[in-house]
């Protein structure tokens, strides 16, 4: 960094002179230098740390493709804001129904089996190294028939992983860069940040808050947020999610099938994200393999996150048929299993023995029983806006509440929220410019939190 | 069931097609021409660079393959470095705690730090980087070093050059033919056009002769190396520091067995100065905890370590830890807490001891034979030389007469030919097993056995074979009887 643009980058008024120090850096280029005063009348010192002005650079350049992201990813952002709000009002009962993150504590039923699992590792017989980069053969089992039983998936077309998340990037190195994709807008950030990144995008046009190179489809209450497919152009993969993180909405049959058959029409790949498919209530399908003919043209991701509390602790799963090809024939699975033995090692071991007993019937019934409180509490947060006269979507189907706010920033929104009343909830935009004007509120919290919270909506926006 | 490249490949909507055809020896052999839908979807060039499955994949494969020719082998696996050791109690304590308290509304934890544990981050500072300034929030928990690797893969992108030592934990050439670094394979080198390759052999002491070596981006560098065992020398280090300084290049430290170090040889790269400004390291707790199936590991970026426009590389490692990871399991990392406490440590200590016992017999064992051996003094390896010979073949032929699974140096390297990779960690060599020992010279073995006895009391008997004369081999094997060792 030259010397100049150091100096434009502090602030320095043009009167003042800049003392370089030494620092208390270990380092062996310390240097004094004294620069003559320009004026006698004025003089800011500003000690610029030494490391900044002659800072060693190796000559590696920054990828590209990362300086294009706009800002952190969104969620972290959120934390930052929350925690400035903090130190700003130390004493302030903060309430986060901003970033998913679930609270209740995990049914004894499963992490007996994690405490079972630990405890066996110091045992000869107990212990395990390396466990197979696709999961372990039982839970592997158990996925396929807890959830696509009767949907001709088999074991080993389910890879077992530390979350959806983590899948979705390596779906996308699987992908390369060489190819297009859509997402719904709004949508989970992870899908549009991770495009930027593997390079299958242009750069941010900041005129419509969107990246060059990617489908936006639109998702809104004028099209009950399932996209107008008329309208969409092809891409190679779309990203679809439901239930609908931010949006809370369940795509239906009739809607799903809509969208299998332009991906067959298209050769496209859906990569249909179902994590919060246990939170349907409505009888729409919970699996995209659900719908005829899905299997040739989709992946499906999920995870424990949302089901199990599993979020720290951290287990997932991706679903690639057999029948999946790339245009050339090549299964999908056989370069995502490539992927996963080069670019992974396996979910841990105590987290998938976790997951085995999340799919025992007792696991099962302890799992919904933490989905309905989940449930419940989304409820209530629907109904305090409802009652408010706020538009209110979602909720149903996803522990997502989709607040609309006509005619206003939804981070001006975030901000007044966060002010007033101590909630951290997430700005809409944050998932793309479908989600302006809108808030996501979450519904993970303890009870009297979510009370509370909605106590204090109600003071707000009465 | 997958698809071989032999299989023709023809999309047509909903058929499956199953065609008898006869054969020279008038048996139907079946091509299956599979039928169906195919996305339009190109698939990714550089996957298609990668001409096998990853090595260890393969090395399981062969090891099915011989089991199910030969169900009542008693098969001993020298060759994945899978730890087999149970993990000490106190680690175990502290990870079903963790557990137990996840069922508790005062224990439950949700999302983590996506960079880790700030006490887990705080204890590997202060354990394994006391005096070398690195700081807490310089160090990103992970669920393990082949993860981090790939992470990092994906934040240097496609457009840096990398070079690796030859041979080299197969790992840094794959992720970096995944991503688009690597080049076209040249079919009769085995080499990716746009890689580097680094000779480590007996010759250069197993480090690069860097005034051989073009300047590259990035620097792949494994101390202790798997696999060849070598631990790099202050000296060597200091070299490859003022190497990177000069070029402007990363170093990619890989540190994974810095806890198997006896000779007092450095255990991080940031023990040199100056590595802070030109180096990445990367390490784990599989190897020194028994975590291979547990995952954890980290990375260290140093805040002074920049890009050529001055940026930060800390703060784009932040962002991919950040969007395309969500953090290591908070059980393994309250397990990698309780690893770093004074007691853990010290029983994980015994167990690196332990397997270091193992390498000692099987160093001792070969080198007093005759054979050429390397590594097995600061790593859980040992890199046997064979001359003269494929160590795909070798592999093979040990599996075959001995039931010992062990790794084809080929498998990490063009320069891995000739060697094979044995891994410390069974049990049995220590525990009483029957050695029976073979060598190219009489006196030799004399002098072995003798030694042996002394040091191990176990059974030892001579047979004498030319190991180039597999038929020799064989019948010395079939007189020793059953082999343990």
């Amino acid at each position: 960094m030259s010397l100049m643009n150091n100096l434009s980058t502090s602030m320095i008024s043009s009167s003042s002179s800049t003392f370089l120090a030494p620092t208390s850096f270990n380092s062996s280029r310390t240097q004094s230098v004294s620069v003559p005063l320009k004026s006698i009348n004025i003089v800011k010192c500003v000690a610029t740390p030494q490391e900044q002005q002659n800072a060693y650079k190796t000559k590696v350049s920054r990828n590209a493709n990362i300086a294009k992201l706009q800002a952190g990813y969104l969620f972290p952002e959120v934390a930052r804001r929350r925690a400035a709000h903090l130190l700003k009002y130390p004493n302030a009962q903060v309430i986060s129904l901003g970033i998913g993150d679930t609270t209740e504590p995990i049914p004894d039923v499963i992490t007996s089996a994690m405490a079972k699992r630990s405890h066996a590792l110091s045992t000869l017989e107990g212990y395990s190294g390396y466990g197979a980069e696709q999961g372990e053969k039982a839970l592997r089992a158990a996925l396929a028939s807890t959830f696509y039983r009767n949907l001709g998936i088999e074991d080993d077309d389910i890879f077992v992983s530390d979350g959806a998340k983590c899948d979705i990037s390596r779906l996308q190195v699987v992908f390369g860069s060489n190819v297009t994709m859509a997402v719904q807008d709004p949508s989970y950030p992870a899908y549009v940040d991770s495009s930027v990144i593997m390079g299958q995008t242009g750069q941010f046009q900041k005129d419509v808050e969107k990246y060059g190179n990617i489908e936006y489809m639109r998702c809104t209450p004028e099209n009950g947020f399932f996209p107008d497919l008329s309208k969409v152009a092809r891409t190679d993969i779309i990203f679809f999610c439901s239930p609908n993180n931010p949006t809370g909405a369940a795509a239906t049959r009739e809607q799903l099938t809509r969208l299998v058959k332009f991906a067959k029409d298209n050769g496209s790949i859906i990569v249909y994200d179902s994590a919060y498919a246990m939170y349907m209530s409505d009888d729409n399908p919970r699996s995209i393999f659900e719908i005829p003919g899905a299997k040739e043209v989709a992946i499906e991701t999920a995870s424990f996150s949302k089901y199990a509390g599993f979020t720290g602790v951290r287990l997932g799963w991706t679903v690639i048929p057999k029948q999946l090809l790339f245009s050339d024939g090549f299964p999908v699975a056989k370069d995502f299993n490539r992927i996963v033995c080069t670019c992974f090692n396996g979910a841990s071991n105590i987290a998938q023995a976790g997951g085995l007993a999340c799919l025992s019937s007792e696991g099962l019934e302890a799992m919904q029983e933490v989905i309905g409180f989940y449930k419940e509490n989304t409820k209530i947060i629907v109904e305090t806006f409802n009652s408010l006269g706020f538009k209110v979507y979602g909720g149903k189907n996803a522990p997502y509440v989709w607040v609309h706010f006509p005619g206003r920033s939804s981070w001006d929104v975030f901000s007044e929220i966060l002010e007033k009343t101590h909630i951290v909830t997430t700005p809409g935009s944050g998932f793309g410019p479908g989600g302006e004007g809108f808030i996501r509120v979450s519904a993970f919290g303890h009870r009297e939190n979510v009370l509370e919270a909605c106590r204090r909506f109600k003071q707000l926006y009465n | 069931m997958y698809y071989s490249q032999f299989l023709s490949r023809v999309c047509m909507p909903h058929a499956v097609l199953l065609q008898p055809k006869e054969s020279w020896n008038s048996k139907y052999e079946f091509h299956v021409i599979i039928v169906g839908h195919c996305t339009k979807v190109p698939r990714n060039s550089n996957l298609e660079k990668l001409r096998s499955g990853y090595l260890f994949p393969e090395i399981s494969r062969h090891e099915s393959e011989h089991l199910q020719k030969n169900p009542d082998a008693s098969l001993i696996r020298l060759g994945i470095g899978d730890t087999t050791q149970p993990i000490p109690d106190t680690i175990t304590l502290a990870m079903a705690e963790q557990v137990r308290g996840l069922s508790t509304i005062q224990g439950y934890r949700g999302y983590g730090a996506e960079q880790g544990n700030m006490a887990l981050r705080k204890a590997i500072a202060g354990k394994f980087y006391q005096d070398m300034g690195i700081k807490a929030n310089e160090i990103f928990v992970s669920d393990g070093a082949q993860c981090d690797i790939s992470r990092l893969q994906m934040l240097l992108g496609s457009n840096v050059t990398v070079a690796v030592q030859d041979p080299s934990f197969p790992a840094y050439i794959d992720s970096s033919v995944v991503v688009g670094q690597a080049g076209e394979l040249e079919e009769e080198t085995g080499k990716y056009g746009n890689i580097i390759y680094m000779n480590c052999g007996p010759e250069n002491d197993f480090f690069p002769d860097l005034s051989t070596i073009p300047r590259t981006d990035i620097i792949f560098l494994c101390s202790p190396n798997n696999p060849t065992g070598h631990a790099a020398s202050w000296q060597q280090l200091k070299q490859l520091v003022e190497f990177a300084e000069a070029n402007g290049s990363i170093i990619v430290h890989d540190s994974a067995y810095a806890a198997y170090i006896r000779d007092g040889s450095p255990r991080s790269i940031f023990a040199i100065p100056g590595a802070k400004e030109v180096a990445i390291e990367i390490s784990s707790f599989s190897k020194f905890a028994g975590f291979t199936g547990v995952r954890l590991g980290w990375t260290v970026v140093p805040e002074e370590l920049l890009y050529s426009n001055g940026f930060p590389v800390i703060k784009d490692f932040n962002r991919i830890v950040c969007t395309c990871f969500n953090g290591a399991s908070n059980i393994a990392q309250a397990g990698g807490l309780a690893c770093l406490s004074t007691d853990g440590y010290h029983d994980l200590c015994k167990v690196i001891d332990y397997y270091m016992e193992n390498a000692k017999i099987l160093v001792d064992g070969f080198t007093s034979l005759g054979w050429k051996v390397y590594g097995g003094k600061n790593a859980p390896y040992i890199w046997v030389h064979f001359p003269g010979m494929s160590s795909w073949n070798v592999f093979a032929e040990i599996l075959k007469k001995t039931n010992i699974v062990t790794v084809p140096g080929r498998g990490f390297g063009p320069a891995g030919e000739e060697y094979i990779r044995l891994a410390i960690a069974k049990q049995a060599a220590s525990e009483g097993a029957r050695i029976s020992l073979l060598a190219r010279s009489v006196d030799q073995l004399q002098k072995a056995k003798e030694s042996i006895c002394q040091a191990y009391e176990v059974e030892v008997s001579i047979f004498s074979a030319d190991v180039r004369d597999y038929d020799a081999v064989e019948r010395a094997i079939k007189e020793a009887g059953p082999i343990d060792v």
